[in-house]
């Protein structure tokens, strides 16, 4: 499968995914600068976490205007695949190709830990190698985590199945102490009306190899790829 | 023109920082504080044509960039100069 990763400036994780994508998952991964139109013959776009632009204004708000993001909406518009991880979910949310807004973290503080996220829906492209209430373990760090939308939106969503992956202990219950930035309904992840969009604070691309503490990533991984694109 | 634009939390939408403050306040000793709110306060001048025309203009840069409708509230004064 054919995928492509996007540099902003400030971006960190993108090395990481090229690693993830090209050496431990044997997949065809080339990096897009944020100033390229064209999007080659990628078939899932994947925007890395980091801190884009310097996290000014909004995490997110000004690498929206890079000018790939417009060629990026047309192909999420298209029914391509994209998958935003941490910094890239926030630009997801801001680009409005996801619905929602990651804010500051209730505690103030930036996380940096590894949780426990249960698997909601895995009739998607993006966690059908994955049974549903899956629990799987993911490393995060971020300040803006903490998901926010409407309630009727949230609703919305969640009749709708597009709540993908929610933080639980490692029971699979929802508490607050589970819930590490504070996100309304504990989202972790979300996807858009299609399902074709996936935004999520934890980095799947660090956990790829037991090396690296677990590679419960590879499981969202791995359902994109028996996605075909 | 030199307008100013004023973006806080949106109303209802957990505010952490509001809160600390708040606490922190209380815990300085001066009594009675709420509803502590903190956003950003933007400056810029604006070469625009009549008084509605800078309006018009200025509610779309928030709605398109310097405000998240989504979790923040914004408002501007435009100042003739």
């Amino acid at each position: 499968m054919r995928w492509a990763v996007v540099r902003f400036p400030g971006s960190l994780d993108d090395d990481d995914a090229l690693y993830a994508l090209c050496d431990v998952l044997g997949q065809d991964a080339s990096l897009l600068w944020h100033k390229d139109e064209g999007l080659g013959d990628a078939q899932c776009i994947v925007l890395p976490g980091g801190f884009s632009y310097g996290d000014y204004l909004r995490c997110g708000a000004i690498a929206r205007f890079s000018p790939i993001m417009k060629s990026i909406a047309k192909f999420a518009a298209d029914g391509g695949l994209v998958l935003g991880i941490c910094n890239g979910f926030q630009i997801l949310c801001e680009a409005h190709l996801l619905p929602g807004a990651l804010t500051r973290n209730r505690s103030l503080t930036f996380v940096c830990d590894t949780v426990t996220v249960r698997v909601e829906n895995c009739h998607t492209p993006f966690t059908r190698s994955i049974r549903h209430g899956d629990l799987l373990r993911l490393p995060i760090k971020h300040g803006e985590g903490c998901y926010v939308a409407p309630e009727q939106e949230l609703r919305q969503m969640e009749e709708r199945g597009q709540v993908l992956l929610r933080y639980v202990d490692n029971d699979g219950r929802q508490s607050d102490q589970a819930n590490p930035n504070g996100s309304m309904r504990a989202i972790a992840g979300i996807a858009n009306e299609r399902f074709n969009v996936f935004g999520l604070m934890p980095h799947p691309e660090h956990a790829v190899e037991a090396m690296l503490g677990g590679d419960d990533g590879l499981k969202i991984f791995h359902s994109i790829v028996a996605s075909g694109g | 023109m030199q307008i100013k634009v004023f973006v806080t939390p949106r109303q209802g939408i957990l505010d952490p920082q509001g809160r600390a403050v708040e606490a922190a306040l209380a815990n300085l000793g001066f009594a009675g504080v709420s509803g502590v709110h903190l956003g950003r306060y933007i400056v810029l001048e604006l070469n625009a044509s009549s008084q509605a025309a800078a309006e018009e203009t200025m509610r779309k840069m928030c709605e398109q960039l310097l405000a998240n409708p989504t979790i923040e509230d914004y408002r501007f004064e435009v100042e003739p100069g």
